[in-house]
């Protein structure tokens, strides 16, 4: 027992040094959150609610893809694309199809080519639809996820009736297409476009006049296009920047130039402007859907590719626009079976890098909001 | 084997192709019902001249493996007219304005090429942080698409550093590559993209390239502890596999 008289009397002069009192906090988000979209973690220096600065700590979901494709001939590498960016899969075995057919200088028929532009763009609008569900329900907003899984699920069917598979499809071949297009496809997309237009007015109407949703989304996470550009951030990021820069149109891929549509472009770069940018962009992919199924052509849907195909020594760079935003592929080849090195220019991991200068001096909240916004898949980050 | 309705025949096989996939192309020898016996009659390859209806077993071997002696040579008369495989498009001299200028300046050291449509140049290691700012700067190749190595064991410089750059002004995409030894370091591009930054963190994490003058150099991908850089050639998977299943979890792996 201490003697009484020894406690120094209460000094209420001088605050206390409790950790409360300390001007910077440095605070874990993730690995494990709900809202980072995955295994993202964020280690953030905070003054009180203000953001000083973070740094991302990633590679939870890395599995070595870039080494798996070594190992592998160029057939057997396919499928594995889509576990990338696996809410996108048809936009990754495009833009690697596409790149081992530029290897081998084939050019998938008109056939295979429509019927790609169809899927990839309903997979367009099906990613879109998932990062807006997920990025409203980050924000506070519960109801536009279960408008948009309601949805999205019409796009889910055509590809399980097409290929079989929902998400990691492994839709393409090199060469061009394994599958035609079954008995009532062509039906079955012109029902989606017609069902699905008045819906993302549904979902404008929730959220586009929103209050609370132009709160949280006006002026928060900007961006402007010269630092989009430094930092290589490209996609909807970039437009809603106001560069108007897209791959389908400044580099036309696949036949994407017979089809006519535009690039919808913000001004202010912020999350706001983002949103309207995906959401105009879901329009402008179902005005492509609606061009490509009346065009489809008859004919052969695949090119005359070898069965053990050994591309040419040499190495090429392709690109295309998947809905994240360029998604490269750079492949060696030594003449084998299987390629020397294949290197993927994950559109996610280099657009989270912006991360940090999007958060700057903004509140612990908004980092929420411009993860959502970044619309990144952990799986293509890592890889 | 799936079915491919309206896609054409396949083309000819290379050279070991299997005849399963086109029974009745060589020779002219119809293909009979009994074509799934196979096994039992590979070791009678030659009997050519027996009626088909006597020995059906025998003409059953037909479309396993070396037939009619007949159909041996028809068959790449018919598929292969040049043996010899073309070695496919090589690298060309690239020629355009911008060449002919950083020609005149550098000479040798850089060496511009063209390759399926794709421009590159291939440049010396110590004119990398000056030609990568002249592109930049007066070039306008103002975006840093991607920036990764590629490992040649066998080389003196075994590692090829590749630059692929993009400019909005101009629309065009070019590459620059360099070859360095291992050991060397590469002179770090932050200063000029920004985007860098991640992209040769990477590098290094895969490669063990290290960049100078980079602000923070370490692993991305992959945890601070690993060993070694998995995606040099002489990086085995399994090694890396039984060590950490040993050292983490105290067992014999089953790879």
């Amino acid at each position: 027992m201490t003697d009484p008289r020894s406690i120094s009397p209460l000094d209420l002069d001088t605050p206390d040094k409790t950790f409360l009192d300390a001007n910077e906090l440095v605070i874990n988000m993730g690995p494990q959150h709900p809202a980072t979209h995955g295994v993202l973690r964020v280690i953030l220096r905070l003054d009180g609610e203000k953001v000083l600065g973070l740094e991302c700590v990633i590679g939870y979901l890395h599995r070595g893809v870039e080494k798996i494709a070594e190992n592998r001939t160029y057939t057997m590498f396919n499928p594995y694309v889509d576990r990338m960016d696996y809410v996108a899969a048809v936009s990754n075995g495009l833009g690697y199809c596409e790149a081992v057919e530029k290897l081998l200088s084939v050019e998938a028929p008109p056939r295979a080519q429509y019927i790609r532009v169809i899927l990839t763009e309903l997979n367009r609008i099906a990613s879109h639809q998932l990062w807006l569900g997920t990025h409203a329900l980050d924000i506070g907003a519960i109801t536009p996820l279960f408008y948009t899984f309601r949805d999205r699920e019409e796009i889910l069917k055509i590809f399980e009736k097409y290929c079989g598979a929902r998400l990691t499809t492994h839709a393409f071949r090199i060469g061009g297409l394994q599958y035609e297009a079954y008995e009532g496809f062509e039906s079955d997309v012109r029902n989606f476009v017609s069902f699905v237009k008045p819906k993302i007015d549904e979902y404008e109407e929730l959220l586009t006049t929103n209050r609370i949703w132009l709160e949280r989304t006006k002026g928060v996470g900007v961006i402007s296009g010269k630092d989009c550009i430094a930092l290589g951030v490209t996609g909807p990021v970039l437009r809603a920047s106001g560069v108007k820069w897209d791959i389908r149109k400044a580099q036309p891929y696949a036949n994407y130039k017979n089809f006519d549509f535009e690039i919808p472009t913000g001004e202010n770069g912020d999350t706001y402007d983002r949103y309207i940018v995906r959401m105009m962009e879901m329009r402008q992919s179902l005005r492509i859907i609606e061009q490509a199924v009346e065009g489809i052509p008859e004919g052969p849907i695949m090119a005359k590719v070898p069965k053990v195909m050994k591309p040419p020594v040499g190495e090429v760079y392709h690109s295309i626009e998947a809905p994240k935003g360029e998604l490269g592929y750079f492949i060696v080849s030594d003449g084998s079976t299987q390629p020397y090195r294949v290197r993927v220019r994950p559109p996610s991991f280099v657009n989270l890098q912006a991360l940090d200068v999007m958060c700057r001096d903004q509140l612990v909240a908004d980092v929420i909001a411009v993860i959502g916004t970044l619309d990144i898949v952990l799986g293509e980050v890592d890889r | 084997m799936p079915d491919e309705i309206k896609s054409p025949p396949p083309p000819p096989p290379e050279n070991e192709k299997p005849t399963a996939d086109k029974p009745a192309t060589p020779g002219g020898v119809k293909p009979t019902p009994f074509g799934s016996v196979q096994s039992e009659t590979k070791t009678t390859p030659t009997e050519t001249s027996t009626p088909p209806k006597a020995a059906a077993p025998a003409t059953a071997a037909k479309p396993a493996s070396p037939a009619t002696p007949a159909a041996k040579p028809a068959a790449p008369a018919a598929g292969h007219p040049a043996p010899p495989k073309p070695a496919g498009p090589v690298p060309t001299p690239w020629d355009s304005p911008l060449v002919v200028k950083y020609k005149r300046e550098y000479g040798t050291g850089i060496n511009p090429l063209t390759h399926l449509g794709q421009n590159y140049f291939e440049v010396d290691g110590s004119l990398i942080p000056e030609i990568l700012q002249l592109l930049r700067d007066d070039e306008k190749f103002d975006y840093c698409v991607d920036l990764t190595a590629v490992h040649y064991p066998k080389r003196e410089k075994q590692f090829d550093v590749v630059w692929v750059l993009y400019s909005f002004q101009r629309n065009e995409r070019i590459r620059v590559k360099t070859q360095i030894a291992d050991g060397e370091t590469v002179p770090s591009s932050v200063p000029l993209w920004a985007t860098c930054n991640w992209l040769e963190r990477e590098v290094y994490d895969m490669f063990g390239i290290k960049f100078d003058g980079h602000p923070d150099l370490k692993r991305i991908l992959l945890p601070d502890g690993w060993k070694g850089f998995p995606l040099r050639k002489d990086y085995g998977i399994l090694q890396q596999d039984n060590e950490w299943v040993q050292i983490n979890l105290g067992i014999e792996s089953g790879q």
